[in-house]
C-alpha cells in the first residue's frame, strides 16, 4: 500500500516537473540555460521496485536479527540502562541499518593529501559488510578528485596562499581564544572584512568562523516574531535552522520558481499574519547562489525585481556561488551583471572557492554595524582562526589581481571552461544532468539505489573519487552523482573522468537521457537549448514583474 | 425525519404526509444510510479546513494592488546609536597570547580562554606547520564528501583515549557542538531539565530540539528532584506517552556564566533515580579541572561511562579552533548522520585538527600543568578578594571568574558603563579585561553585568598582583 502511494506521489512529482521555463527574459543579460529533463516512468517504476525490495530484505533481516539468527553489529545500549527510554526511535535506523550500510563505503572516505585536484586516499576495508572499517594501511594515490568543493583550486599546499598562512601561524599561532566582542578582535580580521566588503562591492562586510553558522546564527538576528521568511524548497540545513530558530512564520516556495514565490508574497501582504491579521512587520525571502544538489542557478534579476516589488528583503546565501561564478568571481550578482546594493545580505562562505573555512555578510553598513552588536555568532563564539583568515585574505586577492598578478583571472576562465566542457561533454554521453549550463556543480541522475553504490565504487576503482547522494539528500527517486568542476583540473584530467564515466555509465545503464544527441555540436548549448530556452516572453504568462 | 410532531390533525394533507412518510419511519435501513451520511458528512464538517484563511478573499485585484503599495514593513534592522559600544570593538593588534596589544597598548593579557597558554607554544605552531605543508588550509568539504583526513580520525582517536571513552566526534566550531548535539537526540515531545544559568549554545540547541524545557535553579538539587517528581507524577497517569518520552538533564561542568562547578555526583544519582540521561558541557572545564584534565568527571571521580554526553570546545584550554563531543559509541555514533553542523558544514581545517593533538599530547606528557593552573587559579581568586565595590563570583579553581558590582546602582547600563571604565582603567596601566558580553534580549536569565578575568599558567605573581592593585585602585577610584 505504501508503495502504491509512493508510486501515485512519483507521478504527481512528473507531473510538476517540467516547469522550468524563463519568464520575464528582458531582465537577464544573457541566456539562461537551465534544465531538469524528466525522470523517464520506466525509471521511476524501477527505483520503486528497488526500495520496494529493499525495503522487504530489510524487514526480513531485521527478523533474523531480533532471533539472532544474524549478528547484530549495531552499538548497544549498557546494561545499566536498558530500562531507560531508547535514545533514537529503531525505525529512524531502518533506513541507516539495511539501506545506508549497504553502500557506507562511498562517503566518509579518509583522505591523506591536499583535497586538490587530485588526492591520495587511505584504503580501507570491512570484512563485516560495511559495519566497521578498517585501515589496510595502504594509500591509493592520486584519485581524482571530482567531490571536493575546490572551485578556484585554492586547496593548495604551496604557493602564496600557504605561504602567507604559514607567516601567519608564526605570527598569532591557530587560536583566539576570545569572542569578537570580547578580546578576539584581532587586526587580520578587521583587514578581512574590508577586503570582503570591497570583493563584494558593498558598504561592510563581517567574517564568521563557520559557514553553517553564519546562517543559523545570524538569521535570527536579522528576523524574528511577526517576520515572514519565505524560503526556497531546496535551501540548505543552515538556512533552514537559522530561520526556525528566528521564529518567524516560514513558508516555502518552489524551488527557484518564481510564480510560486509571487504567490506566497502577494498572499502575504493581502492576508496579513494568520489568525491577527496584523501586517507583517517584515518579509525576508532565503535563496542561494548556486544549489548544491542541483546545480541549478537563482533566478537572481526575477526574485531582485520581486522584492523590489512587494519591499520584501532578500538574504542571498552564495556558498557555492561565491568565486565560482560570474567573470570577476563575485558570484550570482556578478554573473547577472546586477548591482550588489539590491540584495540585502549578502552570505557566503570560504569554504568553498577560497579553500579555506568559515562565512560571510555583507551588506549596508547600517545591516553590519547591528550584526556586530546582535549576531550570535560575534558575542558567544570563538573568531575565526588567523591562519584561515589570511588565507581567505590571499586567495582573494589574487583572485581580485590586487597580487598584481593575472593568475586569479586565468583561474576563473579555466573553471567556466572547464565547466561548459564537462557538462557539454556528460550530455553528449547521454546522461541525465541537471541544472544551469554555467555551473561548475554537476549532478548526474542515478535513479536507482543499487546504482548509488556501484557507481561510487566503479569510479573508485578507476581511480576517480566523486559524491553520490541518495535519500534524503535528494527525494527519493532522483539518487544522483554530483562532480565539483574545478580549476585546477587540467583537460587531461577531464578527459581521463569522463572517459571513465562513460565507460561505468554503460556498465551500469545511466544514459537515461531521451533528448537528442548531436555529440559535435560546436556551441555550449546542445540541441536540447531550442526546446527549452524559451528567451522570448511567453504571451499567455501575462508578465507580472515590471 | 417524518416527524409527527408537524402533523396538524384533522388536515387532510397531512394526514397525506403522514401515510406518505410513513413508510421511512419505518425502513431503518434507509434511515440508517442517510443519518450514516450524514454524520459522516458532519465530521468532513468538523475535520476538514472549510477554507483556506489565505484563500478566501474577495478583495478584488485593485483593492489588492491597494494594499501591497500601502504595506510598509520595518527596516531590516532598526537604527543603532552611534555609541553604542559594539560599534567600537577592541582592536588586538598581532597574537593575542600573554602579552596582548589592545588598541596599540602592550597589555597582560587577562582576557583571552587560553588557560594552558597553547597559544604561542612552538610546538603546537610547528605540528600545525607541518600539517599546513601536507593538506593546505581548508577542507574544501564536510565529512561525509572527501572531508574526512587521517588527521581528523586521529584527533577522535585522541581525544576518545584522553577522555577515556569508547569514541569522540569534533566539529568544525566550539558552538556548534552541543548546539547541535542537543537537537540530534531531543525532539519535539521530549523534556530536557536544564540550569537556569547555561551557557547560550545549550539555550539555541534547546530551541533547535523543540523539546518541552524546563528549567532548574542553578545547582539546585532540590529543585531538580521536584521537578523530576512533578515529571513521574506525569507520566504515572500517562504511562504510553512516558514509554516513549526521552528525558534530559543538561548542565555545565564549569559553568561560563557563574564559573562554578555542577554536583555532579549528585546529577548521577538522580540520573539513575528517574532514569534521566545527562548531557553534561565542558567547555570551561576540559583540560583544567581533575589531575589529568579530564574535567568535572575527573574532579569528582565519577565513571565517565555514568554520563551519556560530554560535549566541549577546543579553544579554550586547547587553544585551537573547533569542539568535539565524546561517551560511548551507542549515544556518539548516531550524530555522524544526525548532527546537524557536523554532516552539512565544512570539515575543521586539519592544521587545527593537528594543533589540538599537539595540545593534547603536551597535556598527556605533563599533567603537571594542571596543577599550576590550579594554583593560579587560587592565587588569583585570593588576590581579587580585596576590592572594594566589586565581588570575585566563582570557585577557587575556576579559570574564568567574573567581578560583579557589589550594589548594583539598579540600571543595567549604568553598571556596565561602570565596569567598563574599571576595564578601561586597567587597559591603561597594561592589564587586558574585558566585560562579559551577552545579548541581553535573547538570553534566557541574563547574568548580571561583570567583568571576566581570565587565569593563564604564564601569569607571573607580579602579573597578578599588578592585576589585582590595578583593579583595587580602579575600584576605588571608579566605584566611590
Amino acid at each position: 500500500q505504501c508503495n502504491t502511494t509512493i508510486f501515485c506521489l512519483s507521478v504527481y512529482f512528473l507531473l510538476l516537473q517540467n516547469n522550468h521555463v524563463v519568464r520575464n527574459a528582458s531582465l537577464y543579460n544573457k541566456e539562461f540555460v537551465e534544465q531538469f529533463e524528466e525522470t523517464p516512468l520506466l525509471v521511476a517504476v524501477l527505483t520503486y521496485v528497488g526500495y520496494g525490495i529493499l525495503t522487504i530484505f530489510g524487514y526480513l533481516r531485521d527478523f533474523l536479527r531480533h532471533w539472532g539468527m544474524e549478528k547484530c553489529h549495531v552499538a548497544r545500549e549498557r546494561e545499566e540502562q536498558k530500562d531507560f527510554v531508547p535514545l533514537y526511535q529503531d525505525f529512524e535506523n531502518f533506513y541507516t541499518r539495511n539501506l545506508y550500510m549497504r553502500i557506507r563505503d562511498n562517503w566518509n572516505r579518509p583522505i591523506c593529501s591536499v583535497p586538490g585536484a587530485k588526492m591520495d586516499l587511505l584504503e580501507r576495508a570491512s570484512k563485516d559488510y560495511n559495519w566497521t572499517f578498517q585501515h589496510t594501511g595502504k594509500v591509493v594515490k592520486d584519485v581524482i578528485n571530482m567531490g571536493s568543493y575546490n572551485y578556484l583550486g585554492f586547496a593548495e599546499n604551496t604557493g602564496r596562499c600557504a605561504d602567507a598562512a604559514t607567516e601567519s601561524t608564526h605570527h598569532y599561532g591557530v587560536g583566539v581564544g576570545s569572542t569578537r566582542y570580547e578580546m578576539g578582535n584581532l587586526d587580520i580580521h578587521e583587514e578581512l572584512e574590508q577586503l570582503v566588503a570591497r570583493f563584494l562591492g558593498v558598504e561592510s562586510s563581517m567574517a564568521f568562523g563557520m559557514g553553517f553558522a553564519t546562517n543559523s546564527m545570524n538569521i535570527p538576528a536579522l528576523a524574528g516574531k511577526g517576520c515572514l521568511i519565505l524560503s526556497d524548497e531546496l535551501n540548505h540545513a543552515s538556512l533552514v535552522l537559522g530561520a526556525r530558530l528566528s521564529g518567524s512564520i516560514i513558508r516555502v516556495f518552489k524551488h527557484n520558481n518564481m510564480v510560486s514565490l509571487e504567490k506566497l508574497l502577494r498572499d502575504a501582504i493581502v492576508h496579513g499574519q494568520p489568525r491577527t491579521r496584523r501586517p507583517w512587520k517584515k518579509i525576508l525571502i532565503l535563496v542561494e547562489g548556486i544549489y548544491s544538489m542541483e546545480g541549478s542557478i537563482v533566478r537572481l534579476p526575477e526574485v531582485i525585481a520581486l522584492k523590489k516589488r512587494y519591499k520584501a528583503f532578500l538574504y542571498l546565501d552564495e556558498a557555492h556561488s561565491i568565486g565560482a561564478l560570474g567573470p570577476r568571481g563575485g558570484g550570482v550578482v556578478d554573473y547577472f551583471a546586477l548591482d550588489p546594493k539590491d540584495v540585502d545580505i549578502m552570505m557566503g562562505t570560504f569554504t568553498k572557492s577560497f579553500g579555506a573555512a568559515g562565512g560571510y555578510i555583507g551588506g549596508k553598513k547600517e545591516l553590519i554595524d547591528y550584526l556586530r552588536s546582535h549576531s550570535h555568532s560575534a558575542i558567544y563564539a570563538t573568531s575565526m582562526s588567523p591562519p584561515v583568515s589570511q588565507q581567505i585574505i590571499t586567495s582573494m586577492k589574487i583572485i581580485m589581481g590586487e597580487d598584481g598578478t593575472t593568475l586569479g583571472v586565468v583561474r576563473l576562465r579555466q573553471l567556466s571552461e572547464n565547466t561548459t566542457y564537462f557538462r557539454r561533454k556528460l550530455r553528449e554521453m547521454g546522461f541525465i544532468i541537471y541544472g544551469n549550463d554555467d555551473s561548475p556543480v554537476v549532478p548526474m541522475m542515478l535513479y536507482m539505489p543499487a546504482k548509488i553504490g556501484a557507481f561510487g565504487r566503479e569510479m573508485l576503482k578507476r581511480n576517480i573519487g566523486t559524491v553520490v547522494v541518495g535519500f534524503p539528500a535528494t527525494p527519493i527517486i532522483e539518487s544522483r552523482a554530483r562532480f565539483c568542476v574545478s580549476a585546477a583540473h587540467t583537460r587531461d584530467i577531464l578527459d581521463t573522468a569522463l572517459e571513465a564515466i562513460s565507460e561505468v555509465g554503460d556498465i551500469l545503464q545511466l544514459k537515461y537521457s531521451r533528448h537528442q544527441r548531436r555529440p559535435h555540436l560546436p556551441s555550449s548549448l546542445g540541441s536540447w537549448s531550442s526546446e527549452e530556452s524559451l528567451l522570448q516572453e511567453p504571451s499567455h504568462i501575462k508578465p507580472s514583474v515590471m | 425525519m417524518g416527524s409527527p410532531q408537524v402533523v396538524r390533525v384533522g388536515n387532510n394533507t397531512s394526514a397525506r404526509l403522514i401515510l406518505n412518510t410513513w413508510p421511512l419511519v419505518c425502513a431503518p435501513a434507509y434511515h440508517l444510510v442517510l443519518e450514516g451520511i450524514l454524520i459522516l458528512w458532519i465530521i468532513r464538517l468538523l475535520f476538514s479546513k472549510t477554507y483556506k484563511l489565505q484563500e478566501r478573499s474577495d478583495l478584488t485585484e485593485k483593492e489588492k494592488e491597494d494594499l501591497i503599495e500601502e504595506w510598509q514593513p520595518e527596516p531590516l534592522v532598526p537604527p543603532m546609536s552611534k555609541d553604542h559600544p559594539s560599534l567600537n570593538y577592541d582592536i588586538v593588534t598581532g597574537p593575542p597570547s600573554h602579552k596582548i596589544i589592545v588598541n596599540g597598548k602592550e597589555c597582560i593579557n587577562f582576557a583571552s580562554f587560553n588557560f594552558l597558554g597553547f597559544l604561542d607554544n612552538e610546538r603546537v605552531k610547528q605540528k600545525a606547520l607541518t600539517s599546513l605543508r601536507r593538506y593546505g588550509v581548508g577542507t574544501c568539504g564536510p565529512r561525509g564528501f572527501y572531508g574526512t583526513f587521517d588527521v581528523h580520525l586521529e584527533l577522535e582517536d585522541r581525544l576518545a583515549k584522553f577522555m577515556k571513552t569508547e569514541e569522540a566526534i569534533i566539529y568544525s566550531y566550539g558552538f556548534a557542538t552541543i548546539a547541535s548535539a542537543i537537537p540530534a537526540y531531543s525532539k519535539r515531545g521530549d523534556i530536557v531539565f536544564v540550569d537556569e544559568a547555561a551557557c547560550f549554545s545549550i539555550q539555541k540547541g534547546l530551541q533547535a530540539s523543540r523539546s518541552f524545557i524546563k528549567y532548574f535553579k542553578h545547582n539546585d538539587m532540590e529543585d531538580l528532584e521536584r521537578l523530576l517528581k512533578e515529571q513521574e507524577i506525569e507520566d504515572q497517569r500517562n504511562p504510553r506517552k512516558a514509554r516513549v518520552t526521552r528525558r534530559f538533564i543538561i548542565v555545565e561542568g564549569l559553568y561560563i556564566n557563574t564559573a562554578d562547578v555542577c554536583p555532579l555526583p549528585d546529577l548521577v544519582k538522580l540520573k539513575y533515580k528517574y532514569k534521566v540521561r545527562i548531557f553534561l558541557e565542558e567547555s570551561m572545564s576540559f583540560g583544567v579541572l581533575g589531575e589529568h584534565g579530564r574535567g568535572v568527571t575527573e574532579h569528582f571521580g565519577v565513571n565517565i561511562d555514568d554520563i551519556d554526553l560530554i560535549s566541549a570546545n577546543m579553544e579554550n584550554a586547547v587553544a585551537s579552533i573547533g569542539g568535539f563531543c565524546c561517551g560511548r559509541s551507542f549515544v556518539i555514533d548516531h550524530q555522524r548522520l544526525s548532527g546537524q553542523g557536523y554532516c552539512f558544514s565544512a570539515s575543521l581545517p586539519p592544521m587545527l585538527a593537528a594543533a589540538a593533538i599537539e595540545a593534547l599530547n603536551i597535556m598527556e606528557e605533563d599533567p603537571e600543568i594542571f596543577a599550576i593552573l590550579r594554583e593560579k587559579c587560587k592565587h588569583v581568586h585570593k588576590a581579587l578578594q580585596e576590592s572594594p565595590g566589586v565581588k570575585v563570583i566563582g570557585e577557587a579553581y575556576a579559570p574564568a571568574l567574573h567581578l560583579q558590582l557589589e550594589r548594583s546602582s539598579g540600571s543595567r547600563d549604568t553598571d556596565v558603563k561602570m565596569l567598563r571604565s574599571i576595564v578601561d582603567y586597567c587597559l591603561e596601566r597594561q592589564i587586558a579585561l574585558t566585560l562579559a558580553r551577552y545579548l541581553d534580549k535573547e538570553e534566557r536569565f541574563l547574568p548580571p553585568p561583570s567583568i571576566r578575568v581570565v587565569v593563564t599558567i604564564e601569569q607571573t605573581e607580579e602579573d597578578i598582583e599588578k592585576a589585582a592593585s590595578c583593579i583595587r585602585e580602579a575600584a576605588l577610584a571608579i566605584l566611590k
